[in-house]
């Protein structure tokens, strides 16, 4: 599975990404957001977390409107996967891809902490190799996290069963102590209507190792590699 | 020719920045603020000394990046 992960100026966890890609068995290469191509062949589009252009103007905003993102929609609009995280998420909002915003926390603070999350479904390619409801041990850090849509678009994603990861606790349920930025519906990522865009605040590329404190992220890659059948 | 885009949040979105501006207003004494919403403004210099041209270049910026019209609104002054 060949996995290109694009680096704007101002990305940072683009390294990590790329590892946790490697480590799930993906052929995976960094691509310049200047790029007008996506290499041949590629299965997978990441934009990875950071500050992308520092946060101007607004959270991925100028990101989403690089000359690699028009290679990016055509992907994605030809059903060809794409994972945001973090700041990619922002971007994915910006560009477009994936209805609502990323506001402020609510409480205005940057968090950074360890964060459970419920799996709300288990047939897509990114999450298949989850349980329905099980609770993951990934973290967050963030400061523009806080999913905001209109209340149309919140009840189409609700309706159609487009959100993909809550903030939970330990034991996968809902609570507010839970959804420290203020996350409408508790919503920590979400599908487009075909299921091929995701877009996520936390970081599963941080958790796949025991050196660093757990694997639970490992999940999410190795979904994605098992998605497509073996190179010969 | 020169403009000024405001950008404001929509009724409605909820403004946690506004919202602490609002309490160190008040925290420092400051009466009779009901209310604050942050916004953005941006002072634009443009190269035609067409107006319509102008409100076209300038309805088009906002639309494409200096406004997320899910959330903001944008209002264009061409001096």
């Amino acid at each position: 599975m060949k996995s290109a992960v694009i680096v704007f100026p101002g990305s940072n966890r683009e390294g990590d990404m790329v590892r946790a890609l490697t480590l799930a068995g993906s052929d995976a290469q960094k691509v310049w957001h200047a790029e007008t191509e996506l290499p041949k062949g590629t299965d997978l589009v990441v934009l990875p977390g950071g500050f992308s252009y520092g946060d101007y103007l607004r959270c991925g905003a100028i990101a989403g409107r690089a000359t690699v993102m028009d290679a990016v929609r055509a992907h994605a609009a030809c059903g060809g996967l794409v994972l945001g995280v973090c700041n990619g998420f922002q971007i994915l909002c910006e560009a477009g891809l994936l209805p609502g915003i990323l506001m402020r926390n609510a409480n205005l603070k940057f968090i950074c902490h360890r964060q459970y999350l419920r799996v709300e479904r288990t047939d897509t390619a990114f999450t298949r190799n989850y349980t329905k409801g099980q609770a993951i041990d990934v973290c967050v850090a963030h400061g523009e996290g806080n999913y905001t849509a209109d209340e149309e678009t919140l009840k189409r994603l609700e309706g159609e069963g487009l959100v993909a990861f809550r903030y939970a606790d330990a034991q996968g349920h809902i609570t507010q102590d839970a959804n420290r930025n203020g996350s409408m519906n508790s919503i920590a990522g979400i599908y487009s209507d075909k299921l091929n865009v995701l877009g996520m605040m936390p970081h599963p590329e941080n958790l796949i190792e025991d050196l660093v404190g757990g694997t639970d992220g490992r999940g999410l890659f190795e979904s994605l590699v098992s998605s497509f059948p073996k190179a010969a | 020719m020169k403009a000024r885009v405001t950008v404001t949040l929509k009724n409605g979105v909820l403004d946690p920045q506004g919202k602490a501006i609002e309490g160190a207003l008040k925290s420092l004494g400051v009466e009779g603020i009901d209310g604050v919403r942050q916004g953005k403004v941006f002072d634009i210099e443009l190269g035609t000394t067409d107006k319509a041209q102008a409100e076209a270049q300038l309805k088009a910026a906002c639309e494409k990046l200096l406004a997320n019209t899910v959330i903001e609104n944008y209002r264009v002054e061409i001096a």
